[in-house]
């Protein structure tokens, strides 16, 4: 009983929500669920977990990119079903995990996976995201499919990736770091609580496509929908409703052109990359805290973002040589103080890391405790 | 058949991470997908804005299926001459089931439905968590969720101003830390509120995560307006014997998470009982201690020794609310308000907050307002009084600074209205 064009509501079938997470579980898996005793990391990327009753997962994580076509799904499936009995799960931060219950089958799994190449030569499956290590980093969709982004988001972290692929198969830094990516201040995913997080902004005012402005929007919600009050009402030389922007006022958020599509403000050099780092997520010692800004503007740099590349390389190797075990990326930083965090890195310091925005004096020093 | 020039994405082939440029290259020459230049046409448009450093997709229109104002979002190209092949590329939201765990056969029957029906694209997930189908034409959008829902037995996920779609971690599936069944919880509320997942009601989005303990795997306390993270208020379980085999090197510190690196030998003192972070164990040369009382959970120790020490029997989740990014108030993690509930399917305690919190900011919230900034404009102390929540020392970090108390006039003796000859009788002007 196909769909039929003609009567599309005949025998429609709503609102019945997801598939249940049960039908998708390994027995072992299912078997075990709630009775987990403990886990370990063999080797990088790779877990078991041990259930009371003594039975055991492996799970052999790989990284992936979150663009993902079907003929590579389809690849994952074959994998998934010579060694894992058809069980496989993604994480959170769009690794592939394939779960293995039959530990006689992890190593040709670990080899099979190693041996597999895209004919442009990068690996499909690399090994790693586990422990104290960089994982893959979660991002958003750039160029590749959203109408707001200062950046591109798949390429620029293929190329960090590339840049510490190193950190990504192997669990030699303090702690674990999390490095994100969101292509404007929308924010599509939490990297205002990273390690390390590249960020997207644009640096203009918008543009009023007066001539089209007030059949496109409402111009009321782009007005109520700047946060600095920094939109009014105007009219053209021809009488047309239109808009008018207080550039002074602009913190170049994007919001109005998120209300209204007559308002680009992307640009060719306006718009780039800010690098923030010392957030995290965890209540792990210490508690969740926001990432900060530490290079306010990177130019756009494709196709390899050398300079983005480079920052993050630099701020991994610096804090990896100078923290101390468990120690997370802000927790580092705090510890020997943001001013030591800026001459250890070799990072400028301008006038744009400093807040001036609401709340911004509960990061200005009340105190006569600093390092010189 | 668009076989494009993209000499800079064809830079990005090379180096060792998996390269998204060459996986699409091979849907756009092996894939069985109905939108055959899709792919092509995609690396085109993308390779034009690495040239121009700007953006070519327009704002999404309205598209979506019958009697859904949610799970799709419109998207097109501002190039649709050179690009036909994506002059309409409109995203498909597929719910993801529970913790992104799949059968293959169910991931091959996805994968055809979306051969069928687009552009042999995805993302393996989208960060809200979805599985995005990325790249399809309107006329594709009701034959797809039709068969979606009569094949697959599947639904879409959300978009727009109502519930998106919830997330949680893979939690007592396979994680010894798990406090509750993230997964069941997920699922359950997922299910409840399929009409507010599908219909925008709201001011704005709202986010359900679920996080099995304070390690938060999905990070709920950043991106999720209610966030469930796993606690427990009982003692942590501790195996003596387990600890002294950590000590004595027998079990790899924190799973071998740090075995990359030399560290020298696990010191419990010095890796533990000092970074407590409220110095409540000790440890005297065989036997570990916990003040238990004065735990905060923080999960460092069991982290560090995950076979000898365990999470209490008597679990439950801390519900916190108001997490969001930047826009437009500027980011807001979200806040403590229910420091201990239990979490048993049908949930019923936790349906019974979320509906309350809901009326509230659907009669209070401004367009567009997420449930943190109103919170912020109305105050906590209305949102608890909205939630029929008594305040709680462990709902703040400090007690308020300034004096600045707004007190209601049943609060102070007499009311407020006073005589002011009376005043005068005794006080000359
Ligand atoms: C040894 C203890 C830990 C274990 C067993 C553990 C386990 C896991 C697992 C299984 C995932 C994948 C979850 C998913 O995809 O849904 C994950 C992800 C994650 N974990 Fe942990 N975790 C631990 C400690 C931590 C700590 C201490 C932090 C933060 C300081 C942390 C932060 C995260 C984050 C942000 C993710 C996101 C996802 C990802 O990489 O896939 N975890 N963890
Ligand atoms: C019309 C405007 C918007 C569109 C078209 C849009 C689009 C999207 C898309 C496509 C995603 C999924 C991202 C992905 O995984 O690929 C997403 C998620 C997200 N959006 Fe937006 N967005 C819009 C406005 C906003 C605004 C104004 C905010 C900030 C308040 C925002 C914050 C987020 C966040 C935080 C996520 C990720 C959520 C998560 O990780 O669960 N978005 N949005
Ligand atoms: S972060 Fe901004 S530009 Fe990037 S996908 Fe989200 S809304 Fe689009
Ligand atoms: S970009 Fe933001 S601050 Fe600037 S005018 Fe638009 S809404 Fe206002
Ligand atoms: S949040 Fe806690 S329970 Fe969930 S996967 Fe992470 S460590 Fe495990
Ligand atoms: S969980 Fe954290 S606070 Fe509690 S005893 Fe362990 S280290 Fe201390």
């Amino acid at each position: 009983m196909p769909y039929d064009p003609k009567e599309p509501l005949k025998d429609r079938i709503t609102d019945i929500g997801p598939r249940h997470y049960g039908e998708f579980l390994p027995p072992v898996i299912k078997n075990n669920k709630g009775k987990w005793l403990y886990h370990e990391i063999p080797q990088p990327g790779v877990l078991v977990h041990v259930a009371e009753s003594g039975e055991k997962i492996f799970s052999v994580r790989v990284g992936g990119c979150r663009l993902m076509s079907v003929e590579h799904l389809k690849e994952i499936c074959d994998i998934a079903d010579k060694y894992c009995d058809g069980y496989l799960r993604f994480t959170t931060r769009n690794n592939i995990e394939f779960l293995v219950q039959d530990e006689s089958k992890l190593k040709p799994l670990i080899d099979d996976l190693k041996s597999r190449k895209f004919e442009g030569g990068s690996n499909k499956f690399p090994i790693g995201g586990t422990g104290a290590g960089v994982t893959n980093i979660v991002h958003t969709q750039g160029w590749a499919h959203c109408h707001t982004p200062a950046i591109d988001a798949s390429g620029v972290v293929k190329a960090v990736m590339d840049g510490i692929y190193d950190q990504f198969g192997s669990m030699k830094l303090p702690a674990p770091v999390r490095v994100s990516l969101a292509c404007c201040l929308n924010m599509c995913g939490a990297v205002h609580c990273s390690d390390i997080a590249i960020l997207g902004i644009h640096r203009k005012p918008p543009m009023v496509d007066s001539e089209w402005i007030d059949k496109l929007c409402e111009l009321p919600l782009a007005i109520a929908a700047c946060p600095t009050g920094a939109i009014k009402p105007a009219k053209t030389a021809d009488g047309k409703k239109s808009l008018e922007v207080n550039a002074e006022r602009c913190m170049f958020c994007g919001n109005c052109y998120t209300m209204c599509a007559a308002m680009p403000l992307a640009d060719e050099v306006g718009s780039g990359i800010a690098i923030l780092v010392g957030g995290k997520l965890s209540n792990r010692m210490t508690k969740p805290k926001f990432s900060k800004v530490v290079i306010p503007f990177i130019p756009n740099e494709p196709p390899r973002w050398p300079t983005t590349v480079a920052a993050v390389k630099n701020i991994l190797d610096v804090y990896s040589k100078d923290a101390r075990k468990y120690e997370r990326l802000g927790d580092w930083a705090e510890r020997i103080g943001w001013e030591r965090f800026f001459e250890k890195t070799n990072i400028p310091f301008t006038h744009h890391l400093i807040d001036d925005y609401r709340f911004a004096y509960t990061t200005w020093r009340q105190s006569t405790q600093f390092k010189f | 058949m668009g076989k494009r020039n993209t000499p800079m994405l064809d830079e990005l082939e090379k180096g060792p991470w998996p390269s998204f440029v060459s996986d699409i290259k091979q849907q756009a020459e092996k894939g069985k997908h109905i939108l055959k230049e899709a792919p092509a046409d995609l690396l085109g448009v993308m390779e034009l804005s690495y040239v121009d450093k700007v953006t070519h997709w327009k704002h999404g229109g309205i598209v979506g299926v019958f009697g859904y104002g949610g799970g799709i979002i419109g998207r097109y190209c501002d190039q649709p001459q050179a690009f036909p092949g994506v002059a309409h590329f409109h995203t498909v939201r597929v719910n993801q089931p529970s913790s992104k765990f799949y059968t293959t056969k169910f991931l091959r029957s996805l994968c055809e439905l979306w051969e069928k029906h687009g552009s042999g694209l995805t993302n393996m997930h989208g960060s809200t968590g979805d599985i995005v189908f990325l790249g399809t034409t309107t006329d594709h959008l009701e034959p797809l969720f039709f068969e979606m829902t009569h094949e697959l037995n599947q639904d879409l996920g959300g978009s727009g101003s109502n519930l998106r779609t919830p997330e949680c971690c893979l939690g007592q599936s396979r994680c010894e830390f798990a406090c509750y069944d993230t997964q069941e919880a997920c699922d359950n509320l997922t299910h409840e509120y399929q009409d507010e997942l599908h219909r925008p009601a709201f001011p704005y989005k709202f986010k359900f995560k679920f996080d099995g303990c304070p390690n938060g795997c999905v990070a709920s306390i950043a991106r999720s307006d209610m966030s469930f993270i796993g606690t427990w208020r009982d003692d942590i379980r501790i195996d003596q014997a387990a600890v002294k085999a950590y000590v004595g090197g027998e079990f790899a510190p924190n799973a071998g998470a740090y075995s990359g690196r030399d560290w020298g030998k696990f010191d419990i003192q010095k890796e533990v009982i000092d970074r407590c972070p409220t110095n409540c164990m000790s440890w005297d040369g065989s036997k570990l201690e916990i003040n238990n009382r004065e735990c905060v959970r923080c999960m460092h120790c069991l982290n560090v020794m995950p076979r000898a020490l365990r999470k209490g029997l008597d679990t439950g989740a801390s519900i916190l609310f108001g997490a969001k990014a930047p826009i437009l108030e500027g980011a807001q993690m979200s806040t403590l308000t229910v420091p201990f509930i239990k979490m048993e399917s049908p949930f019923d305690e936790a349906k019974e907050l979320v509906e309350k919190v809901w009326d509230w900011w659907m009669e209070e919230g401004k367009n567009r307002e997420r449930l943190g900034e109103l919170i912020q404009r109305k105050s906590f102390q209305e949102f608890l009084r909205v939630c029929e929540l008594d305040p709680d020392p462990r709902m703040v970090d400090e007690p308020r600074s300034n004096p600045y108390i707004f007190w209601k006039e049943e609060e102070v003796e007499g009311g407020w209205t006073r005589d002011i000859d009376a005043f005068r009788a005794k006080h000359q002007r």
